[in-house]
């Protein structure tokens, strides 16, 4: 058991972690952050998706012990402050049946966006595959992020 | 789902620690970059390690640079470090089409390419590029320094030839001080995201020198000088290209697995080296498309 502690959502958070506790399962069931899921549990699905200092990864195949010291953001994080422009559009379009891979796909395409404010559709497509969705077939979510990029020109 | 085992966790930081580390604990440990493999191996019970020695504190080993004439990429860098960075794209544009094809990108954030070739895994995308580049591998023991020629590095699917006290720091590609043009093909069941059912790598030298790499149809990569010879001696044209094709039948050995037949493997396998040698070519004879 090891006392590690992290920025969760802008807070300062202590935790005691055994070595084999994944990311996943003590963001959800021990600090209740539940937007990331588990889908796939073996990092094809991006159910799982946090920002790791500033970059999605699979909170599925990171040990919790790995982030002492680092910064996680999650969905909750993204959206202290209201809905994003992203999250409006997508709401507005209503690009999501279920919602499961909503937190993934918001992170994702919240990351491509900081990077590449007007990316083109194939990097849309590229930045959120990996992404699964078993409701929308995609194109509402892709198409949701480029008419995004079109307003903020 | 939590490992349904226990293990310890270090995390050195600094290479000298984790030398220490690995030379105390041996084939007990199992060394942490990434984890996009390991996370899985551990939670399948492929790999049972007793400890695990994350090596992400050891930032010199991120380093993607130029070492003299050789291109120096170290332990820690990521597929999304290769591609975004220039020096790959201009110097290793193979590697750099390989790159962008792994997985996806919230694993490529935390995938690296070192630890794509520690696990070798038959699929693995990393391997046909630094084949057909002759890279070689870096390690450091409390034995000392060692280093591992890329087509002496792989031994079976997913071993290598490293010793259990050893650590890769570093792969070392050396860059030819001709010009030259490289081409990547992998197939996958569809774009995005997916491991690949076969791969080559093609590295065009001179009009008559060549070196020919295929992935992901055996359980080691595998380099074929008998297709370099025939190219090298007769350069690109449709006959030579038909003879290279044939001789791919003795040339690899794939199996049939959940993500194709080994005759769709065979087959593509000689689909796709034609077109990265024509790739190849054409970024060579145009040095422009190289730099896209």
């Amino acid at each position: 058991m090891k006392k590690i502690s992290f920025i969760l959502n802008g807070e300062k958070r202590f935790i005691h972690v055994e070595p084999n506790e994944i990311l996943l399962d003590v963001l959800r069931d021990r600090m209740g952050t539940k937007s990331p899921k588990c889908g796939c549990d073996s990092g094809d699905c991006g159910a799982c998706t946090v920002m790791l200092n500033s970059k999605t990864a699979r909170s599925c195949m990171i040990f919790a012990i790995e982030t002492d010291g680092q910064e996680i953001v999650t969905l909750e994080g993204i959206s202290k402050s209201g809905l994003t422009p992203l999250q409006k559009i997508f709401l507005e379009q209503n690009v999501f049946q279920c919602g499961y891979c909503a937190p993934g796909m918001i992170l994702s395409a919240t990351e491509l966006l900081g990077k590449n404010p007007h990316p083109s559709r194939y990097e849309v497509q590229e930045a959120l595959a990996g992404n699964l969705c078993r409701c929308t077939g995609y194109t509402p979510i892709i198409d949701a992020v480029l008419e995004l990029t079109k307003k903020q020109v | 789902m939590a490992i349904p085992y226990e293990f310890a966790y270090e995390k050195p930081q600094n290479l000298e620690m984790a030398v220490k580390l690995l030379g105390k604990y041996g084939k007990k440990a199992r060394l942490l970059a990434g984890g996009t493999d390991l996370a899985n191996q551990m939670k399948q019970g492929f790999r049972v390690p007793g400890i695990i020695i994350d090596i992400k504190g050891i930032h010199e080993m991120e380093e993607i640079k130029m070492d003299g004439n050789e291109l120096h990429i170290g332990s820690l860098a990521t597929f999304n470090d290769l591609l975004s960075s220039r020096l790959i794209k201009e110097n290793v544009n193979i590697l750099h089409e390989a790159a962008g094809l792994v997985a996806s990108n919230g694993v490529r954030n935390r995938a690296t390419m070192v630890g794509n070739i520690c696990s070798a895994v038959a699929c693995m995308d990393s391997a046909t590029p630094l084949m057909v580049h002759e890279a070689v591998i870096h390690t450091l023991s409390t034995r000392g320094g060692n280093s591992y020629r890329i087509q002496d590095w792989f031994v079976d699917n997913r071993k290598t030839a490293i010793q259990d006290d050893e650590i890769v720091t570093h792969v070392s590609i050396p860059l030819p001080a001709a010009r030259y043009a490289g081409a990547y093909q992998k197939l996958m069941r569809y774009s995005g995201e997916d491991l690949s059912q076969a791969n080559v790598s093609v590295l065009m030298l001179g009009e008559k020198q060549f070196s020919v790499a295929f992935g992901s149809v055996g359980p080691i990569p595998k380099r074929s000088l008998k297709i370099e010879h025939l190219l090298n001696e007769e350069g690109i044209s449709e006959g030579s290209i038909s003879r290279a094709k044939n001789m791919i039948d003795s040339v690899i050995a794939p199996i049939t697995d959940v993500r194709a037949t080994k005759e769709y493997r065979m087959h593509m396998s000689k689909v796709m080296f034609e077109r990265a040698l024509l790739a190849a070519r054409e970024r060579y004879n145009k040095p422009r498309v190289f730099f896209k």
